[in-house]
C-alpha cells in the first residue's frame, strides 16, 4: 500500500534492462565469434584478445580514477569495446598494438567526449582506423601459422576465385573475429531474441550493399561474387555489432532504416571503387559522424504538430 | 603596459596566438610535421610580423580609416614577398618545406590581427616589440607541436634519432589528424596549468590567458572581475532608486 502512495517523476514504466545487463548480452553474443577465432588462429588470439580487453579496462578506470569521477567499469561496456577492437586486429598483430589501440579508443574517442553515451563514434571502430592509418603494414598483414596469402575480399578484388564455404564457415585469412560468418551470425541471433538490437540497420545495410554490388561489381547477378561480398570481411561483425551501437546510430526509425542505406552504399564504393579491399570501418565510422544530420532530417512529428491546416 | 618586457611576455605566454587566441591556424596544422618546419614557419611569420608591425604603426596617422585593411594587406604582402625571395635564395630546404604556406603568412589572421588590434592604435616601440613578442609565441607553439608530431610520428626531434630502435612511428601524428590531436592535447595541458594556478590563487596576471579587460564580450562567467563589476552595477542601481 505504501508503494502505491508514492510519487515520483516520470518516466512511470521501466524496463528491467540497465546498461550492464545490456553489455553482458553483448559480450556473450560476441563470444562465439571471439571462440572461433582462438579455434582458427590459435592461443595469440586469445593473448591479443585479453590485452586488449584489459587495456580498455584499465585505461576506462585510471581515467575516471585520476580525474575523480564515478568509476563505471562495472557496466561492460569498456568490455565490449575491447573485445570488438581485439576481434578487428589482425592475429599476427604484436601486443602492445591492442594496448596503444585500446587506450585510443577508451581515452580520445569516448572519455574526452564524455564518457559512455557521449561518443561521437563507435571507439572500437575509432581505434581500428587509427590503428590503420598509423601501422598499415601491421594492420593489414594477415600471414599467420594457419593461413598465408590474401585474405577472400583482397582476392576478389584482384579476380582470383574464393571458396564461399570456407568464407562461411571462416576457415579464411583475416582479423580475429571477422572471418566466420555463422559464429558472428549466431552471435546477432543471441541478440535479437534478447531485443537488444534490431534487423533494421543491418538488414538494410546489408541487402543495400548485395544490391550495389550487383549493380556496380561488374559481374552482374553473380550469385557466388554477391555471396562472398556479404560474408567476406567485416561486413556481418560491422552491421550486426558496431553499425547498431546504441550511442553511435540514430534513434529515429527512418533514420536507421537511412542509416543502413547509406552504410551500405559506402561499403560498396571502398569495396568496389576504392584502392583497398575492405571498407566497413571507415563506412560505418563516415555514418557515425552523419548521424546528427540523420537524426535531423528524420525527426518524427510531435503529436498534434503540423497535419492539416484549418 | 606597453613596455617592451611586458608585450614579449604577452605574446609568448598570456595572448599566446596559437594556444590561446586560436589564430593562424592553417599554418599551425600544415606547416608542423616536424619541429624544424614549425620553427621556420614561426621564425618567418614572427619576421614579417615584427616589420609590418612597424611599419603600420609608423603609417598609422596617415592611413585612412576607411581604407585601413587594404593598406595592411599591401604592406603585409609586400614584407611576405620579401621574405619569400630571400628564403628561396639563402634557405631553399625551408622554401621548399613550407611551399604555398609561405606567400599564405599575408593572410595569416595573427598579422592582420595585431596591425588592427596593435600597431594601429600604439607607437612604434612597443608594436615592434608587440610583433616580435607574438611572433616568439607563434614560434614556440609551432616549434612544440612540430616537436610532438616528429617524436611520435617518426621517433625523432629535429632530425635527430632519440626514440629506440624497437619503438613503431605511429604516422598518423604526421598526417592531418596527428596536427589536431595534438594541438588538442598541448592546449589542453596550457589550461590545466592556467587553471591549476587558478585554484593555487596565484597571481594570475602572469600565467592567464586572454583578458583583455573587455569584460563586455568575454565569456569567462568565473571570471573575478566581472563578479566585482557586476556588484558595483547593482550597487548603482540600488543608489539610483533610493534617489
Amino acid at each position: 500500500m505504501n508503494d502505491l502512495m508514492k510519487v515520483s517523476s516520470n518516466p512511470h514504466v521501466r524496463s528491467k534492462s540497465t546498461t550492464s545487463s545490456i553489455m553482458l548480452t553483448v559480450v556473450i553474443a560476441l563470444l562465439p565469434a571471439a571462440g572461433f577465432g582462438i579455434y582458427n588462429f590459435g592461443p595469440k588470439a586469445l593473448l591479443l584478445i585479453l590485452v586488449t580487453v584489459a587495456s580498455t579496462v584499465f585505461t576506462e578506470f585510471a581515467f575516471e580514477k585520476i580525474c575523480k569521477k564515478k568509476i563505471t567499469i562495472g557496466d561492460y561496456s569498456a568490455v565490449v569495446t575491447g573485445l570488438l577492437l581485439a576481434l578487428n586486429l589482425p592475429v599476427s598483430a604484436p601486443w602492445w598494438i591492442g594496448v596503444v589501440g585500446g587506450v585510443f579508443a577508451i581515452l580520445v574517442v569516448k572519455m574526452l567526449f564524455g564518457g559512455l553515451g557521449q561518443n561521437f563514434m563507435n571507439p572500437a571502430l575509432g581505434a581500428r582506423c587509427f590503428l590503420l592509418i598509423s601501422f598499415t603494414s601491421i594492420m593489414t598483414n594477415f600471414d599467420c601459422d594457419a593461413y598465408t596469402g590474401a585474405t577472400p575480399l583482397a582476392a576478389l578484388k584482384s579476380g582470383e576465385s574464393v571458396n564461399i564455404l570456407d568464407m562461411v564457415i571462416g576457415r579464411t585469412a583475416g582479423t580475429i573475429g571477422e572471418t566466420s560468418m555463422i559464429a558472428i551470425v549466431i552471435g546477432a541471433c543471441i541478440l535479437i531474441l534478447f531485443g537488444i538490437i534490431d534487423l533494421r540497420i543491418p538488414g538494410t545495410y546489408i541487402v543495400t550493399l548485395a544490391v550495389f554490388v550487383t549493380l556496380f561489381g561488374g559481374r552482374g547477378f553473380n550469385w557466388p561474387y554477391i555471396s562472398a561480398h556479404l560474408s567476406g570481411g567485416g561486413l556481418m561483425l560491422g552491421a550486426f555489432f558496431m553499425a547498431t551501437d546504441y550511442v553511435t546510430r540514430p534513434v529515429t526509425k527512418k533514420g536507421q532504416y537511412l542509416f543502413g542505406f547509406l552504410l551500405g552504399i559506402l561499403t560498396g564504393i571502398f569495396r568496389i571503387f576504392g584502392p583497398s579491399a575492405e571498407g566497413v570501418s571507415y563506412a560505418i565510422i563516415i555514418g557515425n559522424l552523419l548521424v546528427p544530420l540523420i537524426e535531423k532530417v528524420t525527426l518524427p512529428k510531435a503529436f498534434g504538430k503540423g497535419g492539416e491546416k484549418a | 603596459m606597453n613596455s617592451a618586457k611586458e608585450r614579449l611576455v604577452n605574446g609568448i605566454v598570456k595572448e599566446n596566438p596559437t594556444f590561446v587566441l586560436m589564430l593562424g591556424m592553417c599554418p599551425t596544422l600544415a606547416v608542423t610535421t616536424s619541429a624544424i618546419n614549425g620553427l621556420g614557419m614561426g621564425l618567418t611569420t614572427m619576421v614579417v610580423l615584427a616589420l609590418s608591425n612597424v611599419f603600420i604603426s609608423l603609417l598609422r596617422n596617415i592611413i585612412p580609416d576607411k581604407v585601413r585593411i587594404p593598406a595592411f594587406i599591401v604592406i603585409i604582402a609586400s614584407f611576405v614577398t620579401m621574405v619569400e625571395l630571400l628564403l628561396q635564395g639563402f634557405i631553399p630546404f625551408l622554401y621548399d618545406a613550407l611551399g604555398i604556406y609561405i606567400p599564405l603568412i599575408v593572410v595569416n589572421c595573427i598579422i592582420l590581427g595585431r596591425a588592427e588590434a596593435y600597431a594601429y592604435k600604439n607607437p612604434v616601440i612597443p608594436s615592434l616589440f608587440d610583433g616580435i613578442g607574438m611572433g616568439l609565441g607563434f614560434s614556440v607553439a609551432l616549434t612544440c607541436i612540430g616537436a610532438v608530431r616528429e617524436l611520435l610520428g617518426a621517433g625523432e626531434i629535429f632530425g635527430i634519432h632519440v626514440m629506440p630502435e624497437s619503438f613503431v612511428p605511429v604516422s598518423i601524428f604526421i598526417m592531418a589528424p596527428g596536427a589536431f590531436f595534438v594541438l588538442a592535447l598541448l592546449t589542453a595541458i596550457q589550461n590545466k596549468v592556467k587553471i591549476a594556478g587558478e585554484r593555487k590563487g596565484k597571481d594570475m596576471s602572469k600565467i592567464q590567458s586572454g583578458c583583455n579587460s573587455d569584460c563586455m564580450n568575454c565569456g569567462d562567467t568565473g571570471c573575478a572581475r566581472r563578479l566585482i563589476d557586476e556588484r558595483k552595477e547593482k550597487a548603482g542601481e540600488g543608489e539610483k532608486k533610493n534617489d
